[in-house]
């Protein structure tokens, strides 16, 4: 009963919290310049997020190392764009191929009903990418379930490369010239809706920016039903699954359902990231989904510390924010005020890598190990308590 | 079909073949003594590509290709000391991400070194030349290749089999902690494992790279993971194995480039990928490898 409570008190709290950031991101991002490197910075890390929670779920929580990331993604992404991409526009994005064989396009199904101007035009567009973002974690889910059933039965490391192999074959297929009518070959696919265009228009040259608060929104929504996940039943079998698999079998866990179970909820997640990681860019294309883009996420991972929700988030940003904003002076030529020929293109990344390495050798347990942020506020009150 | 036509992609597979076979032995060594899958494998062997370019730029060939060999052995001894030796306690998921680690440090390195360009390989006097075999133009290097792999394989078994490092080795691979009570000093064991695997490599790579006309940062990510997928198609831990399993990799890819209908080219490397799913799935142990029973 009273831990109930105190759970309840939490949530509050956590709900509290988040909606404090989503007011204090829409404030920043309409009194700010919009243009600046913060919200490019945080707008991917929102979305990298996603994708590094769910990698977690699976990695950190139930203990499958799966390397297939990067292919769900891809599988999210190219849903999304797919299904979005306007029929009207359908003929210069695939003019390679002269035209697609999909004839149809969400966004154009909602228009029809809900106009394309003004506030119908605005739900039209807010439906759309509902709709395309839940679909895009379906395909993703669904081939998850799909290569799971033979894969699943492998442990630890050919599990590894069993997914980073068919994250490969993904890769290659939607590459595939004779696809080309669907997937528009190794080009990319572009003008479909992206978060600039929740962007609302004001008149006289107001523009009221919703672009970083959309991708936190969706994400946090996400990660809250992951967090849900983690803290039910289910999250607790999936644990005892990382902790002794015999053990959670003699206890009446159900492994291989279990594992599924994981496995496709973390490929959902992954999908939808891999839609937003499209809208972000603008893009579809599948050379950028690859394995090196799976061991970024997997680091980002251990760098917040495998099984922690929140240290994957910090994590995410404070990777991202370094690699893109803060250690940009590395290759620019001038550091902290310090000039050296070595800071040329590409000497961030080595940095980046070193200090990537410390962490691995070092620092295991990464920024968080496995506790959570409430953890330490609630260590830190126990310790008043003591004295 | 003309069989003529199938000759050269034939050829070319067996050639491949063998620079796989060269990166699959480093694989399979170190996968049966640590049970580690060293993804940095395949960027040695790019580093290795790297080295002969730079150093052979300003020394003559026969004092570069025995240096490139010493630096590509003293990395994969560094890398060993430096991201595996620590961490020879801890689970087996950090080790694995300690190889991953030390793979994205090599490639963004490399991109430093290299300031991302491509890089020409140089042309070596004699392999790079082409001869005519049967209609097809094929150069030195495709048919040396098998040649060379098979002289070392058989040197590397007889090290194996005949000498007191070699049984050691193998006694290693058995089983960790009861060949350490025995008096087998294990770190010099697998020292000696990542040293012959680079050397390997770095023939490999000198091979590889002569029938590419640059290095680019990742060129090593592929044929490194093609090795590893050689190596367990072939039964992890054995060396005939991986060798077997890597000649049919080689020779299917270059088939399937061979293959008379749109976009085949797509389809090589998830080839290899497909390969490995079945195998896996269906006899986890390889062609010849060993009962374990921690796979499945």
């Amino acid at each position: 009963m009273l831990s109930q409570k105190k759970n309840k008190k939490g949530l509050y709290i956590a709900l509290l919290a988040c909606l404090a950031v989503l007011a204090l991101v829409v404030i920043l991002e309409n009194t700010l310049s919009p243009t600046g490197m913060l919200f490019i910075v945080l707008r991917k890390s929102a979305v990298y997020a996603l994708v590094v929670v769910s990698m977690n779920l699976l990695n950190g929580f139930t203990g499958l190392f799966s390397l297939g990331q990067a292919g769900f993604m891809l599988l999210g992404a190219y849903t999304y764009a797919i299904l979005t991409v306007p029929v009207e526009k359908k003929a210069t994005v695939y003019y390679l191929y002269g035209g697609t064989s999909v004839n149809f396009s969400i966004t154009d199904f909602f228009q029809g009903i809900f106009g394309s101007t003004g506030a119908g035009g605005g739900v039209a567009l807010v439906l759309t990418v509902l709709l395309a973002l839940i679909l895009a974690g379906c395909v993703a889910a669904l081939f998850a379930w799909l290569i799971g059933l033979p894969v699943l039965r492998l442990k630890s490391d050919y599990l590894a490369i069993a997914t980073l192999g068919f994250a490969e074959i993904i890769r290659a297929i939607f590459q595939w010239d004779t696809l080309g009518p669907i997937t528009n070959g190794a080009n990319m696919i572009k003008s479909f809706p992206g978060f600039s265009d929740f962007n609302i228009d004001l008149g006289g040259g107001n523009t009221f920016y919703l672009s970083t608060f959309v991708p936190f929104l969706i994400s946090m929504v996400c990660i809250g039903i992951i967090v849900l996940l983690i803290n039910s039943s289910y999250g607790r079998a999936f644990k005892s699954i990382r902790e002794d698999e015999i053990a959670a079998e003699a206890m009446g866990v159900n492994l291989s359902k279990h594992k599924m179970l994981s496995f496709c909820i973390s490929s959902f997640f992954a999908g939808v990231g891999g839609a937003m990681f499209a809208m972000l860019t603008n893009m579809a294309q599948a050379r950028v989904y690859t394995s090196v883009m799976t061991y970024e996420l997997l680091l980002i991972v251990v760098l917040g510390g495998i099984g922690s929700i929140s240290g994957s988030c910090i994590a995410t940003f404070l990777y991202v924010a370094a690699s893109e904003w803060w250690l940009r002076g590395l290759d620019a030529g001038e550091f902290l005020g310090i000039r050296s020929p070595l800071f040329r293109t590409g000497f961030r990344m080595v940095v980046f890598s070193v200090i990537i390495m410390v962490v691995v050798l070092f620092f295991r347990q990464g920024l968080m190990g496995d506790k959570e942020l409430p953890d330490l506020f609630k260590r830190r009150k126990k310790q008043e308590v003591a004295k | 079909m003309d069989p003529v036509k199938f000759l050269p992609f034939l050829l070319s597979g067996i050639s491949v073949g063998g620079q796989y076979a060269l990166i699959a032995i480093g694989y399979t060594m170190v996968y049966g003594i640590l049970r580690l899958i060293n993804f940095a494998h395949g960027d040695v062997f790019m580093v290795s590509g790297l080295l002969m370019i730079y150093i052979s730029a300003s020394l003559p060939l026969y004092a570069a290709v025995p240096l490139v060999l010493i630096l590509t052995v003293a990395l994969g001894f560094l890398i060993e000391r430096v991201a595996y030796k620590p961490l020879r306690t801890a689970p087996r998921m950090s080790v694995m991400i300690s190889a991953i680690g030390v793979s994205y440090l090599l490639q963004n390195t490399a991109t430093y070194v290299t300031g991302g360009q491509p890089m020409n390989y140089p042309t070596l006097p004699f392999v790079s030349q082409s001869v005519s075999i049967a209609g097809s133009q094929v150069t030195w290097v495709t048919i040396l290749t098998p040649f060379l792999v098979l002289a070392l394989v058989v040197l590397l078994v007889m090290l194996i089999n005949r000498t007191k490092v070699g049984m050691a080795m193998r006694a290693v691979a058995k089983d960790f902690e009861t060949s350490q009570l025995m008096g087998i000093k294990i770190n010099s064991v697998i020292s000696m494992t990542f040293i012959i695997g680079s050397a390997l490599a770095a023939v490999g790579s000198m091979l590889y790279f002569t029938n590419y006309p640059y290095i680019t940062p990742t060129a090593g990510a592929m044929p490194g993971l093609k090795a590893f997928v050689a190596a367990v198609f072939g039964g992890i831990g054995s060396i005939p194995g991986a060798v077997i399993g890597a000649f049919i990799i080689g020779i299917c890819e270059n088939i399937i480039k061979g293959l008379p209908f749109a976009g085949a080219t797509t389809f090589v490397d998830a080839f290899s990928f497909a390969l490995l799913i079945i195998i896996l799935v269906v006899k986890p142990t390889g062609l010849f490898g060993e009962k374990a029973t921690d796979k499945v």
